[in-house]
């Protein structure tokens, strides 16, 4: 199974971005075999809305099945859970250790959006 | 005849001068409707208290998807520019918010899946006060796209008309230009004070883009500095309007009474910009 | 972190000259002018346009007369009246959808990029300030908006700054919604109007509807003591705290002239003291 982590860097020694939408990057974690891949969160947009649709769906293609981060607004929320994309939240976290928190389970899982609809 | 009132800068009394221009015409048994285009905050109602004897719903267009049709092609994802519809897994999703009502994706749509159903925008409400005609938009509090509406609510201008008075919304951008166009003729109103003098720049900028013909009116004519009128000669822009810094205007103003009706004699400014406008415009 | 975002609804009721004095007085500060469509801050900052950023934004469509057979595919496909009886493209109406040159026949059409305003990073006395100028009839100034504050995060973030002090746009649309969302701290500049008055009930509506709970600020009272009353009641019945009184003053006007803020140009005035208290109460409330 693959996990999703909004990223500051391009390693396990990065910290969380508490921004989903506007991340720099998403690292990619598997834990099947314990490697990564860091992707960029790369934003096409016309309008100053729409970023957390877009990052849903960057790591929807990269089928990570559960994602890390720090606040989802509402339509990133519809679009990872139409992805089957289970979401965590984590603040002041690295990235090793939301990956270990997520291994053993202390994580939070979100129910809705924790943040409402917003254009930064 | 379509009159708009504008300005880059708010606050300089837009609302004053369309309100009181409307209210002269019909004075003079012309037939006039004020279209009240500011409809983030419209106000020409607190000045004229109109009857409103209808509120319809604007609406704009937003897809609606048959799942059970959809075969999954992604084309109406490709083809939105806004983001408004997106290609998840076995599913489409909408996001109303986002979308322009372009109809890109229902027509692209290989299987008739995606037909149009509508998002409610803000209400557009037409009223009479003194036999004069007026039309507000109201945009809906946390709707981001207020030009659709605009658009709504200068369908409204009787066409029959002698004069339309379009008020329009402050700054440069889209709801301004919607709001201007089909203008014969755009009166800038600014104060002369330095903030002033720059966002009355920025809107001739504006103008010039639209290629109509326009003057400036100068309000609290009595305050600041003298550079709006040196701008105004260097570029060649006629001023037909001023009206001097007066605590009377500005009480009856803060309590929303009619400057003519407060204060009738300033019903010869108001002469003063027809004559202009006849001259600059034969027909 | 805080950002302060100065709004009114209403127009012309005195946010930029307020903005101007805050700068004055708050010590350590990234300033940001986010009235992206009629910008008037650095009039009296008197910034030094260091850094000039473009602003890409939105797409308008292009027709290659060459290869258009003006088959008028596009003008019945287009719902923005963008496309003139001699295809010609009408750059104002143009709403960027790309559905003309989606459906092209002879693929005649190309989307190009528009070059919508200009981002500036600059210096003034008073701190580091992020402003900018959208191009004469452009649209997206939401997204402008959210460029300004962005640029305003990264520098207040890189230089560990507590305060972000944000001259907000009139109304309640785009560019306001992209002023104050994801914000933590609003004040509202009103007056005691009637049109002001109603202005503000439909602004707290919008911070509500973002979960803000804005500050309020009366700006010019002597105009109409009992407006004055009727916005307190309001702002009860809101439950909105009123943080400022400030008389109305020639001397704000010549403070302009001047281009300086009151709290420069007479800080005895009455007006520059109720600013200053105002900015101390502001100060306790945001911990800054």
């Amino acid at each position: 199974m693959k996990i999703a982590i909004s990223a500051t860097g391009n390693d396990l020694c990065s910290t969380l971005d508490a921004r989903f939408g506007r991340t720099s990057q998403f690292i990619i974690y598997d834990l099947d075999n314990d490697s990564y891949i860091s992707v960029d969160n790369e934003q096409n947009l016309t309008s100053a809305q729409g970023a957390g649709i877009q990052s849903a769906q960057t790591i929807i293609k990269a089928e990570a099945e559960a994602v890390i981060t720090g606040n989802v607004g509402p339509n990133a929320f519809r679009t990872l859970t139409a992805g089957n994309v289970d979401i965590y939240l984590g603040t002041g976290l690295t990235v090793q250790e939301a990956i270990d928190k997520f291994k053993n389970g202390t994580l939070q899982k979100a129910s809705g959006n924790n943040v409402e609809g917003h254009w930064m | 005849m379509q009159i708009s009132i504008a300005s880059g800068k708010g606050g300089t009394g837009k609302t004053t001068i369309a309100t009181n221009l409307a209210y002269f015409l019909k004075k003079q048994n012309k037939t006039v409707t004020l279209l009240d285009c500011d409809v983030e905050e419209p106000n020409c109602h607190l000045f004229l208290h109109p009857t409103w004897t209808s509120t319809e719903k604007s609406t704009s267009k937003i897809p609606l998807v048959n799942m059970s049709k959809c075969i999954k092609c992604g084309r109406c994802g490709d083809i939105c520019h806004f983001g408004a519809i997106a290609n998840i897994k076995d599913t489409v999703l909408v996001f109303p918010e986002l979308c322009h009502g372009c109809g890109g994706c229902s027509i692209v749509c290989p299987t008739g899946a995606i037909t149009e159903s509508e998002k409610e925008i803000g209400d557009v409400q037409t009223g009479t006060a003194d036999g004069l005609e007026i039309v507000q938009g109201l945009l809906k509090v946390g709707e981001p796209m207020s030009p659709p509406l605009i658009r709504s609510v200068k369908k409204y201008a009787n066409t029959d008309d002698e004069f339309v008075i379009v008020d329009c919304p402050p700054g440069t951008s889209c709801p301004v230009i919607e709001s201007l166009k089909n203008s014969d003729f755009i009166l800038l109103i600014t104060e002369p004070t330095p903030f002033g003098l720059n966002d009355l720049k920025l809107a001739v900028d504006v103008v010039n883009e639209l290629k109509i013909p326009f003057a400036v009116g100068i309000n609290r004519s009595t305050i600041g500095d003298s550079t709006v009128w040196d701008y105004c000669k260097e570029q060649n822009i006629p001023i037909i309007l001023e009206i001097p810094h007066d605590r009377h205007i500005a009480r009856a103003y803060s309590e929303g009474i009619l400057l003519l009706k407060a204060l009738p004699q300033y019903e010869e400014k108001f002469a003063d910009i027809l004559e202009h406008i006849k001259e600059v415009l034969p027909s | 972190m805080k950002e302060l975002i100065i709004i009114s609804g209403k127009g012309g009721t005195g946010k930029t000259s307020i903005v101007a004095s805050l700068a004055n007085i708050f010590d350590n500060k990234v300033l940001a002018d986010c009235d992206v469509d009629a910008a008037d801050l650095h009039l009296i900052l008197n910034p030094d346009f260091k850094i000039k950023k473009e602003f890409w934004s939105g797409k308008t469509a292009y027709i290659y007369k060459d290869k258009c057979t003006q088959c008028s595919k596009c003008q019945e496909l287009c719902r923005f009246d963008a496309i003139s009886a001699n295809f010609a493209i009408d750059k104002i109406a143009c709403e960027g959808c790309g559905v003309c040159a989606y459906f092209c026949p002879q693929d005649a059409i190309d989307m190009r990029e528009n070059l919508a305003g200009h981002v500036f990073l600059s210096n003034t006395v008073h701190g580091s300030m992020v402003h900018a100028k959208l191009g004469a009839g452009e649209d997206n100034s939401g997204k402008l908006v959210t460029e300004v504050r962005k640029h305003a995060k990264q520098k207040a973030e890189e230089n560990n700054i507590p305060l972000i002090l944000v001259d907000g746009p009139p109304g309640i649309g785009c560019p306001v919604i992209a002023s104050i969302t994801g914000a933590d701290n609003i004040l509202i500049v009103t007056e005691p109007t009637l049109s002001s008055l109603h202005d503000l009930e439909r602004v707290v509506n919008l911070a509500n509807y973002f979960h803000i709970k804005p500050f309020v600020c009366i700006n010019k009272i002597d105009i109409n003591p009992s407006k004055v009353s009727e916005i307190v009641e309001k702002c009860a019945e809101l439950e909105i705290e009123i943080i400022g009184k400030i008389p109305y003053d020639e001397d704000i006007t010549k403070a302009q002239v001047k281009k300086q803020s009151i709290v420069e140009f007479n800080q005895e005035s009455q007006a520059a003291k109720e600013i200053i208290s105002m900015a101390n109460e502001l100060k306790r409330r945001l911990n800054i």
